[in-house]
């Protein structure tokens, strides 16, 4: 049982995730974001690992990629960072980030890495399911990581049955079918997949992502779901000036 | 088909369909539907009626006089630059557009590098009266101009892409992120065959009409359906494919793929992707792609911008893993000579993208009864501010 197994076990409303990009701002920001996070009362962390071509996120996203990347963050230096997180950081921590890089780490190496430096999940939104079950399920669950797989309003019922199956945490719902960085509003159609998924009785909780952005979001996404996440809004703030101050009044503004 | 994809959309080691879950189900949808529609006679009959009156097939295979003393060999033009439009990419276009209607999409968005493929999907949205959104690289906007305003002349909204490189691989990247947003309504012309399962396959099989004709014209002009060798340039690798498709089972066919070396293929500056890449994922599949140890891409570099793209398509990576066909490279400069070459002893004014495939022509060593088919896969207009620059006309 991992951090984030644990966490599940134990709570199941209105559980706050954030995410931001490993060595965005600056390179070494990466443990002291996470600490305050914590102390700020996020409930678990989501840390993207940066990759050149990030076709699933918008402009925020793929500018902090950029960023980190210019920055010189790299896996390795990620994993050196994540060993210092896990003095100061408690919450469960999943790593997210686009297959190609952990292709060109080796998937076994990467995972064992992982575990190594107190890595609970994984999120990688261009790893299929087929390629996951037969080649790398067996190096997440060898290492105690838990795959989380996301769910869109188009996922199908039996397809969304098939990731409850294979998942053993939590699974991501996304509030649309979007990129990252766009706003939440749930329309008649959204709040009936939400309902539609709930009533599916699945037997992992579900976390909304994508578009959450302020307290009226998130207590709505609350309503359907176990929690949620809040990326880009985040990441907008580690832009501005002294946002280590400013990280305590956004997770308040978050919650309410 | 012995070089074909199998059910989970791989060739080998290579392909698949790595896509986000947002993408999935258009994907999917895809999958479950391409071949049942593509071979439907009625399918059948209207993309053979376009491609026939409306593009112009077939293209002729000419035999090339002048090149074929110079290089000592029966050298073959396969001539997709007479397409309407101006190059190969016609052809796919047509196909998939036919596919979109079946689908019932309303809307067509598309990537382009050189603007090839933006116009001929621009075309196509024009004569089925569909909405078209063209992404196209700032750079690429810049150095293929006359296409952009094709582009727009024909309807099509052109959006740059000004992330990254700002050419194909953001174009690509751009388009990806629209298909998410809109995943009901719209269908994505990919232009290569490049992406996710089963779009390396689907654009295959529209380009397959290459070789295809190539076999039955070459039959008449020589007795021979087979000729020695094959040869065509490799950017995301649709022409080359189109023009391997029919001869990939005949082991005799010698099969030469050309890919763009830019300034050289140990510069920093160059799209040489088997040269300079290393097996991994790019825009859903597996495949050969240039990129750092890390796993980030690179950013290629060639003078022709349907060339410059840092990775191939699957079966391409397939093809070359396992020896069946040969990649070479050729220079800017070799291009650009070839293409001047083209002109003054065929009289046909090569895209910068087909001139790399007749570079190679010079590297070859040929038997005198050698049979070669050279891909002439796009007209050289788009290309003429680059060529009067570098000769100083």
């Amino acid at each position: 049982m991992n951090r984030l197994n644990h966490l599940f076990a134990t709570r199941k409303t209105n559980l706050l995730s954030i995410y931001y990009t490993a060595g965005y701002p600056e390179i070494n920001t990466t443990v002291d974001i996470a600490a305050a996070l914590e102390k700020a009362g996020a409930d678990f962390l989501e840390i993207g690992f940066p990759y050149s071509d990030p076709v699933a996120d918008g402009p925020t996203i793929q500018h902090s990629s950029q960023q980190a990347l210019d920055n010189g963050m790299t896996l390795n230096v990620l994993f050196e960072q994540l060993k210092e997180l896990r003095k100061r950081v408690t919450i469960p921590v999943l790593l997210m980030g686009y297959v190609n890089p952990i292709v060109q780490y080796g998937v076994e190496r990467f995972c064992k890495k992982a575990a190594e430096a107190g890595v609970d999940g994984i999120i990688v939104p261009d790893l299929p399911m087929y390629e996951y079950e037969s080649m790398y399920a067996d190096f997440f669950r060898d290492n105690n990581l838990s795959n989380i797989f996301l769910v869109t309003p188009q996922t199908s019922p039996e397809r969304i049955r098939k990731i409850d199956e294979l998942s053993d945490s939590f699974i991501y719902l996304l509030s649309s079918s979007s990129i990252t960085g766009g706003s939440l509003n749930v329309s008649d159609n959204i709040a009936a997949y939400y309902t539609r998924v709930k009533a599916m009785g699945l037997k992992n909780p579900t976390i909304i992502g994508f578009g959450i952005s302020d307290n009226a979001t998130f207590t709505k996404a609350c309503q359907y779901a176990s929690g949620a996440i809040v990326g880009s809004k985040f990441v907008q703030l580690l832009a501005e000036e002294n946002f280590m101050d400013k990280i305590p009044g956004f997770i308040k503004s978050i919650r309410g | 088909m012995k070089y074909g994809v199998n059910e989970q959309g791989y060739y080998g080691d290579f392909g698949g369909a790595y896509v986000p879950e947002m993408l999935y189900p258009n994907v999917e949808e895809l999958r479950q539907r391409y071949l049942t529609i593509i071979s439907d006679p009625d399918f059948k009959a209207e993309f053979d009626q376009l491609l026939k009156d409306y593009v112009g097939r077939p293209s002729p295979l000419y035999f090339a006089k002048r090149y074929s003393e110079k290089y000592g060999a029966n050298i073959f033009l396969k001539r997709e630059d007479l397409n309407h439009t101006g190059s190969h990419k016609i052809n796919n276009a047509i196909g998939q557009i036919l596919l979109a209607r079946r689908l019932g999409k309303k809307r067509i968005i598309a990537e382009t590098g050189a603007g090839q493929h933006g116009v001929a999907t621009a075309t196509v949205c024009a004569l089925m009266g569909i909405e078209c959104v063209v992404y196209m690289g700032e750079i690429d906007m810049a150095r293929q101009a006359p296409n952009v305003s094709r582009m727009k002349m024909l309807g099509a909204k052109v959006v740059p892409a000004t992330s990254g490189s700002k050419t194909l691989k953001d174009a690509t990247n751009e388009a990806m992120r629209d298909w998410i947003a809109n995943p009901v309504d719209t269908h994505y012309i990919i232009g290569s065959v490049v992406g996710p399962y089963p779009y390396p396959d689907m654009v295959a099989r529209f380009q397959s009409i290459i070789s295809f004709e190539t076999r039955k014209q070459l039959l008449e002009h020589t007795g021979k359906e087979l000729p020695e060798y094959v040869m065509a340039c490799v950017g995301g690798g649709s022409n080359a494919m189109g023009m391997f498709y029919h001869f990939l089972d005949d082991e005799s066919v010698k099969l030469i793929a050309v890919e763009a070396a830019g300034k050289g293929v140990d510069s920093g500056h160059s799209a040489a992707t088997t040269f300079l890449g290393k097996e991994g994922v790019l825009h859903g599949s597996r495949t050969i792609l240039m990129q750092t140890d890390d796993g980030q891409v690179v950013e290629p570099y060639s003078i022709s911008a349907g060339l410059d793209y840092p990775g191939i398509g699957p079966q391409h990576a397939h093809l070359y893993k396992i020896n069946r066909a040969q990649y070479a490279s050729v220079t800017d400069d070799e291009a650009l000579q070839a293409g001047l070459l083209c002109c003054q002893l065929e009289g046909i004014i090569p895209a910068i993208e087909s001139a790399h495939a007749l570079a190679q022509l010079d590297k070859m060593k040929f038997k005198k009864d050698d049979n070669v088919v050279v891909c002439l896969s796009g007209r050289g207009d788009k290309d003429l501010d680059t060529y009067i620059k570098y000769f100083n006309y």
